[in-house]
């Protein structure tokens, strides 16, 4: 099936965007953020500006009436987010990963193309239920499955995860094709949320990310099968929703790390101040911490490349190789957990003014945010894969 | 002639419950349950079998995805 490959919107535009996203990023986003975290709360201030920006279809084509940015470009929009609130960021984030799993795969559907034209009207927010309880973390395999009866469908899927649920206008489920199809033949429908009703199975009081609302819940939906998305899942979680995900997600977390070593940076130049002509040891101390800051950029914007230019190949098969597949989750490897390594050693060049819940340097909800990066998806069960693939690979 | 070995090691090596002496040569084996470890003992058991390598242009879905295109490949590399 060919791939949509957006050409991306006109470069001084897009810095014009981002001068805005900044502005919004400190009048709005970073003004709630405590608030959000604190209370675990979805961070609709935020989201109704977005809306009214309408950058919840920034990654629609142009030709449906969105804003035809690049993958590269959405993963600047997270970055700048994360600096201010890694939360907002990573909703924000994840809406795109479902918007691009429909951007990219939906071909001449009428019914999708017709729905991302809705999306830029209406500034839809659409969520993703992709873990199933019982499966474990494996993401090729369903238990739920459609009940299709001629042209509409039934299903019932127990989610232990589906973040900001009762915010979401809509939410992409993935699911057996039917009550026949084997564990790993699955599709993805779009459910709306007038069709489905969501009983809560479990909590989100976590130590970070407080603000994305990742409660479980059993989810009962129905619709027309028009709403089900032609390719395989299989395909679109190879070539979109994998690659997506952690780049975007690794963007949100560099915006993360670049805003704690800018906290570290402002502290550092206050000392140097009061004894001028000396480097003070904080100032080695920010050496090493931009050298990892350093080394996780150039990883990602690497990987952000990569994955552009097999788009723009617009070859399903570009994604197909282990090697790739193993590139892609290095990317979410090294980031997640050398974000916890700089936000930490920031935290000690800030000192008592970081490890202040109310300072204008506080670095509390960036280290609590940090942990939960590693932790969502389990970085071993992603390295279980690359160890796997690793057997087989001889040259890379 | 390589179809039926390789069916063989699907047989043995997939995990999965499938009569794989039947099965059509064209079916997409991930959506029967293939998954990354299975795929890789495969290839494993193949290169032992026919005494071939997969080069790393060949390690990706196309190759596994069915019977035909395993026979497909692992004519190619024996020549």
């Amino acid at each position: 099936m060919a791939m949509q490959s957006n050409s991306g919107m006109p470069s001084k535009d897009f810095q014009n965007l981002l001068d805005r996203v900044h502005e919004v990023g400190r009048e709005t986003v970073a003004v709630f953020a405590d608030d959000v975290d604190e209370k675990a709360r979805f961070p609709k201030e935020s989201f109704e500006v977005f809306k009214a920006e309408k950058w919840l279809s920034c990654y629609v084509p142009q030709e449906l009436g969105g804003m035809n940015m690049t993958i590269k470009q959405v993963c600047t929009m997270c970055e700048v987010l994360g600096g201010y609130c890694a939360s907002t960021a990573m909703i924000f984030a994840m809406h795109q990963i479902q918007v691009a799993c429909i951007a990219n795969h939906c071909g001449d559907s009428e019914y999708f193309n017709q729905f991302l034209r809705d999306l830029v009207d209406k500034q839809y927010l659409l969520a993703s239920a992709t873990t199933e309880i019982g499966v474990g973390g494996d993401l090729r395999t369903s238990q739920c499955a459609l009940q299709v009866d001629g042209d509409s469908f039934q299903i019932e899927k127990q989610a232990p995860v589906i973040s900001y649920a009762k915010a979401a206008d809509a939410i992409m489920v993935t699911c057996r094709r039917n009550e026949n199809s084997n564990p790993g033949d699955q599709v993805q429908v779009l459910v709306f949320a007038k069709d489905y009703t969501l009983d809560q199975l479990a909590d989100w009081d976590t130590m970070g990310f407080r603000g994305t609302c990742s409660e479980g819940f059993v989810l009962k939906g129905s619709g027309d099968v028009s709403q089900v998305q032609p390719a395989p899942f299989g395909e679109i979680l190879e070539q979109t929703m994998h690659p997506v995900a952690h780049l975007t997600w690794s963007s949100l977390w560099l915006g993360l790390a670049q805003d704690a070593v800018k906290r570290a940076r402002v502290t550092v130049s206050g000392i140097a101040r009061k004894d001028p002509g000396v480097t003070p040891i904080s100032a080695y101390r920010l050496t090493e911490v931009d050298e990892q800051l350093y080394l996780m950029r150039s990883g990602l914007y690497q990987a952000i490349d990569e994955y552009q230019e097999k788009l723009d190949l617009q070859d399903a098969s570009a994604f197909q190789d282990f090697a790739y597949a193993i590139r892609v989750n290095n990317v979410k490897l090294r980031s997640s957990e050398m974000l916890v390594d700089i936000i930490s050693k920031s935290l000690f060049i800030v000192g008592i003014s970081g490890y202040k819940n109310n300072s204008k340097n506080s670095l509390c909800r960036h280290i609590r945010d940090a942990y939960g990066a590693a932790i969502m998806v389990n970085n071993d069960r992603i390295r279980g894969h690359n160890a796997t693939m690793h057997i087989a690979l001889r040259n890379r | 002639m390589y179809s039926s070995k390789i069916r063989e090691i699907l047989a043995r090596h997939s995990r999965l419950d499938l009569d794989f002496q039947a099965l059509d040569e064209t079916t997409d084996l991930y959506a029967t349950g293939l998954t990354s470890l299975t795929t890789v003992n495969i290839m494993l058991a193949i290169e032992d079998e026919f005494d071939i390598e997969f080069p790393d242009s060949k390690l990706n879905r196309m190759t596994f995805q069915s019977i035909e295109s395993l026979v497909e490949v692992v004519e190619e590399l024996v020549a």
